[in-house]
């Protein structure tokens, strides 16, 4: 294992060739740059194509010049669509039931997240793992029975449900309430129950100290899971696909597919700018709160 | 086993000096242990023998060969982490014979190793069991049984007992050292803890801020130390520092505490301390078992005053007393039974045989 | 506190998950009861079993692109100094916060039979022009190429957050064990993200298997049926169709697979609990 040659001490030399660390190193490094440039690329590249294509006329489009480049950029697009009333109506569509939803949301995790982390009542860890569990049914299995559920509630109570935008409102929080509790759990669950014990020593009733102490202090939590929830409600497809069909009733992402996309006629630099916009309120927020929106991800891997 | 050689190692991190300038001589078989503060570069230091730093600038030499740029699995060495770093997944024995699996040992050969280290460690009931499983000196045993199985040249130790309550500490520096007595590898040791770098090494090294301030023996280091920093480091409760001064009071060398108290030094201290300036302000070190209660036939060297004590801490075989001397608080030990009280007045008495002047603006002992 | 979020999960999703069984049991016009007439229906058309078989490769070929990318990606991004970590992750999770929809939406346009940027490109290298949503199987490469794009950051951001939590004196450990690199990834770092990968493996498992959006988009199931999947089969059976009973049968299909993919992967976490 160890060498045999004698070294004279005065004399420092290699008896066996090994390899350099600094310069493994630096090797690393370098190909990890490398590396992570490729992947910087490859991620970039649609929604980089968005922005090229939307600044582009349907002549330059079609004109099948340089895809990757803009010869004539106009605004044209983005005028067109922005007074558009039936795209406004889109994003006012969406807008509307994403805030209304987020706060649902927020409504219905915080207060269950809060007994599940703190009170310990029958059933509470089943519950937790069942909130858990609801994750596994998709909404691509529960699309048609609640369909059909709603066409029977209008036809029994004349409450329309169908086509109507506010049904978003029901549907979109199974998607976004077992993952903000369960975040909420995760957050209120790493308060030292001291805190409690200090509360209440101080005084204050169950809401106080949900209020008072849990709120503010599990306040990134909540952020992230407001995002969370933003961002679900904001980019769903399936459910507004299904429930809503009359022009004046869709949100965003299904108006654009269904009203730019006439036929086989497909006006990509107006579709590319709708998208782009379409995909603007979630982008704005990551550029500015990254970090909470990569806690409410993470939140669930390593405090789960 | 090898003898390990440091040569003007220096450890920069961007403008900060970790490490300035260190020179040391391991020999084969020796256990030096690395002691100082927290920020004192002891660590840094051993991580750049280990391989996990970079060295700024200098020379690492383990067995003759200059191994800057070697990387660590490739130097031969062991090391125990404070946190032991077992991996957790793997049980005790496979803990224990990772390093040889690595290197494709004989599944035989594995076994009797692990065997013999077990056994020396007293840990051969727990070897198919999980780190999770054990406790703290069991998880220690185990990083030190996966460090022994290896046969490195050197063992690393990074302030393995930091993480124990006092008295298993107690305990594993025993296990420590009864281990280094049967197998002779050279050991570098880390710790904040001077108890157990008298307890353990042959030679100990005392890094502040970055250098060293004095290697020796632990007597050496104890009785004969070289800057104010070792003396006060070194020994527990701490040596006491008065401010004073030289004079000559009747042909004789004196030493002046207070107005007051004045004492005459005897000949040996005299002879040496003869060149001093006098009226200059030196500093005298006096460990606290060189001030004790006076009694009445007094050895030559021995002098008596008076003092009201503060606070007295009694602790079965002996008694600390603590009092003030112009403004300073020093610490004596005393007779349990020498009549000492909170509050209350005690004659004393210092050892001038075994006092240390020092320069107050270098802190050199003279 | 909680009776809300009961009522919501009990009332939106265990109830329908129920009712759809009982919808599958019905003839079209769900006045009749045909018992298991719509799986027997189901299970002599070609295209049932077409779709079964291009959801499961669709499922497991991306989940499986997915992880190896998001692994090696999450290593590149742990291995280069801490500050320059925050942009290169902000980068690379960019697919992911762009709501699919839209995003797909550029992949359509970027693989446009007479437009396609790509094979612009391409022509430059000699490389004729390839039909990414015309033939079947480039279709299917397509389909799953846009789902790797999209869900790789997801992954990548999962291990990364794993990679960091593992303590950095294992590794030193390794290496003056005489570890070289990919034994350090194979004796420490894979072990000790066990928990993280079988849960986002399944998780992204049941999501990519359940994927509507991307292929709706892209292909809309074309050409000819070959990129359809289940949740998109049963929009065009069940909505496009009329025939929810139908639709609903094709849906509970997933159920069994997604079921034993979950109690796999399930009771390997279990079993291997909390590593101190």
């Amino acid at each position: 294992m160890t060498s045999t040659v004698v070294i004279d001490k005065a004399a420092p030399t290699r008896a066996v060739k090994y390899g350099s660390m600094s310069r493994d190193r630096t090797w690393a490094l370098r190909w990890s740059y490398f590396f992570l440039t490729l992947f910087a690329i490859f991620s970039l590249v649609p929604p980089l194509y968005m922005l090229i294509t939307s600044l582009k006329s349907s002549a330059e489009i079609s004109a099948a010049t340089n895809p990757w480049w803009v010869f004539h950029p106009t605004l044209a697009n983005y005028a067109g669509l922005l007074t558009s009333n039936q795209f406004l109506r889109f994003f006012f569509n969406s807008a509307c039931v994403s805030i209304f939803v987020v706060t649902i949301t927020m409504l219905i995790s915080v207060p269950a997240a809060f007994a599940l982390a703190r009170m310990r009542f029958w059933g509470s860890a089943t519950l937790a793992t069942g909130v858990f569990l609801t994750y596994l049914i998709p909404d691509t299995l529960l699309f048609l029975p609640l369909f059909k559920m709603f066409a029977a509630f209008g036809d029994l109570t004349g409450i329309q449900l169908i086509n109507r935008w506010y049904v978003l409102l029901i549907v979109y929080p199974t998607l976004t309430v077992p993952f903000c509790t369960w975040i909420m759990i995760g957050y209120f669950a790493s308060i030292p129950k001291e805190l409690d014990e200090a509360a209440i020593i101080d005084g204050a009733s169950w809401f106080q100290t949900l209020t008072r102490i849990f709120i503010p202090v599990a306040l990134p939590g909540l952020i992230a899971a407001t995002i969370f929830a933003f961002t679900v409600s904001w980019a769903q497809f399936l459910y507004p696909l299904v429930f809503t069909t009359s022009t004046d009733q869709l949100v965003l992402p299904v108006g654009i597919i269904t009203t730019l996309i006439k036929g086989d006629v497909f006006n990509w630099g107006q579709i590319m700018t709708g998208a782009l916009l379409g995909a603007a309120p979630p982008l704005i927020i990551y550029a500015f709160l990254m970090d909470y929106y990569i806690a409410g991800l993470t939140a669930g891997a390593t405090k789960g | 086993m090898a003898d390990v050689t440091l040569r003007k190692v220096i450890k920069r991190y961007d403008d900060v000096e970790a490490v300035r300038g260190i020179d040391l001589d391991i020999a084969d078989h020796e256990f030096v242990v690395l002691v100082g503060p927290s920020g004192c570069g002891k660590s840094t230091t051993l991580r750049m023998i280990a391989g996990l730093e970079d060295i700024t600038d200098g020379d690492i030499m383990i067995g003759g060969d200059v191994v800057n740029d070697v990387p660590p699995k490739d130097r031969d060495i062991a090391m125990v982490f404070q946190n032991y770093a077992l991996y957790p997944h793997m049980t005790v024995a496979e803990n224990m014979s990772f390093g040889l699996r690595l290197k494709h040992f004989p599944k035989a050969e594995i076994k009797t190793r692990i065997d013999e280290a077990a056994r020396m460690l007293d840990i051969v009931e727990l070897v198919d069991r999980k780190p999770k499983q054990l406790s703290g000196g069991q998880r220690q045993r185990v990083a030190m049984g996966r460090a022994i199985v290896r046969n490195p040249k050197v063992f690393l130790f990074d302030e393995p007992l930091s993480n124990l309550d006092a008295k298993l500490r107690v305990q594993m520096r025993i296990e420590i050292k009864k281990v280094h007595q049967k197998v002779r590898t050279t050991t570098v040791y880390v710790t904040h803890d001077q108890v157990e770098a008298m307890t353990l090494a042959d030679r100990v090294v005392v890094m502040n801020h970055g250098r060293i301030e004095q290697i020796g023996t632990p007597n050496d280091l104890y009785h004969n130390p070289a800057t104010r920093f070792v003396a006060g480091f070194i020994g527990s409760p701490a040596m006491n520092f008065m401010p004073c001064r030289l004079e000559d009071v009747a042909g004789k060398l004196h030493i002046r505490l207070t107005d007051r108290i004045a004492f005459p030094l005897p000949p040996g201290r005299a002879a040496r301390y003869q060149n001093v300036a006098r009226n200059e302000k030196l500093l005298l070190g006096l460990r606290p078992e060189h001030i004790t209660e006076a009694n009445a036939h007094p050895e030559p060297g021995v002098e008596a005053f008076d003092a009201v004590l503060d606070v007295t801490e009694p602790m079965g075989m002996e008694t600390l007393i603590y009092f003030t001397l112009e403004g300073a608080l020093i610490c004596g030990r005393v007779n349990p039974n020498a009549g000492a009280r909170d509050g209350g007045p005690l004659r004393l008495a210092v050892d001038l045989n075994n006092m240390h002047l020092l320069n107050e603006g270098t802190g050199a002992v003279i | 506190m909680t009776l809300p979020l009961i009522l919501l999960i009990a009332i939106l999703v265990i109830y329908p998950a129920f009712y759809s069984l009982h919808l599958a049991t019905l003839n079209k016009s769900m006045q009749r009861f045909i018992g298991l007439g719509n799986f027997e229906f189901l299970f002599k058309r070609d295209t049932f079993w077409l779709v079964v078989k291009q959801s499961c490769i669709f499922a497991i070929t991306a989940v499986i692109f997915k992880a190896l990318i998001g692994f090696i990606v999450a290593h590149f991004v742990h291995n280069i100094p801490a500050k320059g970590q925050r942009k290169w992750r902000g980068m690379l999770l960019v697919p992911w916060v762009i709501p699919p929809a839209m995003s797909t939406l550029a992949w359509l346009w970027l693989f446009d039979p007479s437009y396609s940027a790509f094979n612009y490109t391409l022509s430059f290298f000699g490389i004729g022009p390839i039909p990414w949503t015309g033939d079947a199987d480039w279709a299917r490469f397509s389909v799953i190429l846009v789902n790797v794009w999209y869900g790789a950051p997801f992954f990548m951001i999962m291990y990364l957050a794993s990679l960091k939590s593992v303590p950095e004196q294992l590794y030193e450990a390794a290496a003056i064990d005489g570890a070289n690199w990919w034994q350090r990834i194979w004796y420490v770092t894979l072990p000790m993200m066990r928990n993280i990968i079988a849960i986002t493996t399944l998780f992204s498992l049941i999501v990519t298997f359940a994927n509507f959006d991307i292929v709706r988009i892209l292909t809309t199931g074309g050409p000819l049926d070959h990129t359809h999947i289940f949740a998109t089969w049963a929009f065009r059976i069940g909505i496009e169709g009329s025939d929810i009973p139908l639709g609903a049968s094709v849906s509970l299909f997933m159920v069994p697979i997604l079921a034993i993919a979950a109690i796999f992967i399930l009771r390997d976490i279990n079993k291997r609990g909390n590593e101190a």
